[in-house]
């Protein structure tokens, strides 16, 4: 019985959100035969560009990297019930620190300027949404406002310094900084053009989980995040717990940052805050936080991002369809979250029926 | 030669005027951002309203200018639609954020995803073309200094937003909706008590919120900067939940709240104007910075703060 009721919910909690992207699929074909595409062309292409190939797939993997490392930026805090939205300040800043980083300590060799870059990366981003917290706590401003604004203050902050005092003569259109030297640069994953930052992301979402499902300090951070009132009675050290899941958070997220700037850009410049901050917060809400989850829904949702550009290119849609779709499936995920518990097919048939529990889902 | 003769004269002056021609969308939106959380409902996604809005009012004004409508009417069809895809988007907020165990948080970051998508999938094709703008009071023209006539060229939009603020004000105190309004964001169940469908209220708020948060972004793409581009917002729509804070739920205290978040936005490039450019892209995010400290300063984890509705950031 007991088995039965566990194997329900899972089962609930993995069809609800496929269903939720199949929905989504349809809005967004319906959407995209309104503007004059065939969707099932449209959907091919999404396919090909995203898992088509080993080629295609590589280029998702890519993409998919940054989003699993910055996803933990807001699936961590939200066990602590705080809805942070800073990933795209925490990446912008890691991977300024990073290139400051990794420019004071050239010719050290490779492994010192990573390892240099990675540090910088990581406490950097750390702090960022750490301060988040600590306002969080110790002020009471609320995180997602205060994150949103520290977005808009980092990327001014990126554009000074690349502007200015760490600007490169050189790059005339696009303001940048000095770059990495190749033989510096994050290296890809023997036999791939996959880089390393896969790696980094896979490890550092095993971690998050464990923490979070399997240890005492995860515990405590959920039960802060189920009842704040009781967990400060039962003596929980509230305060302490936030910085620290907002540091884990924010560093994830700052390495994010190092990864795109040490293996894909190689110096700092606006390319950082392409697109990967929001994609990321969509990414810890599709996988309802879970950092397992975070995993492969950044695989798809890395696919759809590749495939930005032959959405464009052969069916002259704009490239704000890929914004478009990841919104519709934004909204159909957050739609889909009141239907937990309400659909009578992931229920025990035994138990009797409320008037009005099984109510029909609405698309 | 006028300015500079008046020479560093022509930095406060270039705020003022700045502040007047930037404080109309922070009015706009947060003037929505307050009707709609006085219901006890946040609508974070105020952003894509306004980018939806600035896209929907420069494709409609230059759509029906060149469609034989004439130039005087078809910027302010513009503002009216504005308005109305604001509405539909209000719509999608309203009715999704009200599902139960649904958070209205972050249905709103989700809006500012669609909403901006959306902008940018039909503003494409607008990028190029010039359509009519707003026209514009030059109360000025006394002045032979042209940075005092720029400071005096006030557009009726911002008049009309300076007057909704003390007519909202009015209504959320002395009519019947007003008070339904705050019934419902203050205490959702003596409202029920009441009678009232806190569900229609709610969507009744959120849906005119949004309305004025499209306009906000018609003023944008309208009159200033005055073109559409995917740049065009530089988080008005996020920093009106900010506003709201600060202005301590009051819709007169928005407009004062409005003025000073123009004025810091103004500061950057009246600094240039002087040349001053080394700071250039930190004194541009001074609206930031500013929203930040003043949150800081304002904000205190023992108390909810006056003036806040009782239900706002709570599961009902």
């Amino acid at each position: 019985m007991i088995f039965t009721e566990k194997w329900r919910t899972t089962l609930e909690k993995i069809c609800i959100p496929i269903a939720a992207l199949a929905v989504s699929l349809v809005i967004f074909g319906v959407f995209c035969a309104a503007a004059g595409a065939n969707p099932f062309a449209v959907y091919a292409s999404i396919y090909k560009a995203a898992f088509g190939s080993w080629f295609s797939f590589q280029n998702t993997l890519i993409r998919a990297a940054p989003l699993m490392l910055a996803s933990l930026c807001t699936a961590l805090p939200a066990r602590l019930g705080l809805v942070i939205i800073g990933n795209e300040g925490a990446i912008v800043i890691g991977g300024l620190s990073a290139v400051a980083a990794g420019l004071s300590v050239q010719g050290a060799g490779p492994f010192v300027v990573q390892l240099a870059m990675a540090l910088a990366g990581i406490v950097s981003g750390g702090v960022w949404i750490a301060a988040v917290g600590a306002l969080r706590h110790y002020r009471g401003v609320n995180e997602t406002i205060s994150s949103l604004l520290l977005n808009y203050i980092a990327i001014a902050l990126l554009n000074h310094m690349v502007g200015g005092p760490m600007r490169d003569p050189t790059s005339l259109n696009k303001p940048s900084s000095y770059p990495i030297p190749d033989a510096d640069m994050l290296g890809n994953i023997p036999g791939t053009r996959v880089h390393f930052g896969l790696i980094y992301g896979i490890i550092a979402c095993l971690i998050a989980y464990f923490l979070i499902q399997r240890t005492t300090f995860g515990f405590a951070a959920r039960t802060v995040g189920g009842n704040i009132r009781a967990a400060k009675i039962a003596g929980l050290p509230v305060g302490k717990l936030t910085l620290i899941i907002c540091f884990l958070a924010g560093s994830c997220a700052g390495l994010a940052g190092m990864v795109e700037v040490a293996a894909v850009h190689g110096r700092a410049n606006e390319s950082l805050n392409a697109s990967y901050g929001y994609s990321s917060i969509l990414v810890a809400f599709i996988a309802r936080q879970n950092p397992v989850a975070a995993v492969f829904v950044s695989i798809i949702l890395g696919g759809i991002l590749a495939s930005g550009g032959i959405l464009q290119r052969a069916h002259q849609l704009p490239d704000a369809t890929v914004l478009v779709f990841q919104g519709i499936v934004f909204l159909v995920i957050l739609f889909s979250e009141s239907l937990y518990g309400r659909l009578a097919i992931f229920k025990e048939g035994v138990k009797p029926q409320m008037p009005g529990q099984n109510l029909k889902p609405q698309t | 030669m006028a300015t500079e003769s008046i020479g560093w004269w022509g930095v406060p002056l270039a705020i003022a005027a700045g502040t007047i021609r930037g404080s109309a969308p922070f009015l706009f939106v947060s003037l929505g951002e307050c009707l709609t959380e006085k219901s006890g409902k946040i609508n974070l996604g105020l952003e894509g309203t306004l980018l939806m809005g600035a896209m929907s009012a420069y494709a409609i004004s230059y759509l029906s200018s060149s469609n034989g409508i004439p130039t005087w009417l078809a910027p302010w069809l513009g503002v009216f639609t504005a308005g109305v895809a604001g509405m539909l988007l209000g719509t999608i907020h309203g009715w999704l954020s009200q599902q139960p165990k649904v958070n209205d948080v972050a249905v709103g970051i989700a809006m500012i995803i669609f909403g901006s998508g959306i902008a940018f999938f039909f503003g494409k094709a607008f990028i190029q073309p010039v359509a009519p703008q707003l026209p514009a009071f030059e109360l000025g023209n006394w002045s032979d200094i042209p940075s005092i006539k720029a400071a005096l060229k006030i557009s009726p939009l911002f008049l009309i937003g300076v007057a909704i603020a003390p007519i909202m004000q009015w209504f959320f105190k002395s009519t019947r909706w007003g008070l339904y309004i705050r019934a419902v964001g203050d205490s959702p169940e003596a409202a029920k008590a009441m009678g009232i469908s806190v569900y229609k209220v709610r969507m009744f708020s959120i849906i005119a919120g949004s309305f004025l948060a499209g306009i906000g972004g018609a003023y944008l793409s309208l009159y200033y900067p005055g073109s559409w581009s995917e740049r065009i917002s530089s988080g008005q729509g996020l920093m009106a939940v900010a506003l709201v804070i600060f202005a301590r739920w009051n819709p007169v205290q928005c407009l004062y709240a409005a003025l000073l978040f123009g004025g810091a936005q103004a500061i950057g490039p009246a600094l240039q104007s002087v040349g001053v450019n080394s700071y250039y892209y930190l004194f541009n995010a001074s609206p930031y910075i500013f929203t930040l400290a003043i949150m800081i300063i304002t904000c205190s984890p023992k108390r909810t703060l006056s003036g806040s509705p009782g239900a706002l950031g709570t599961e009902n």
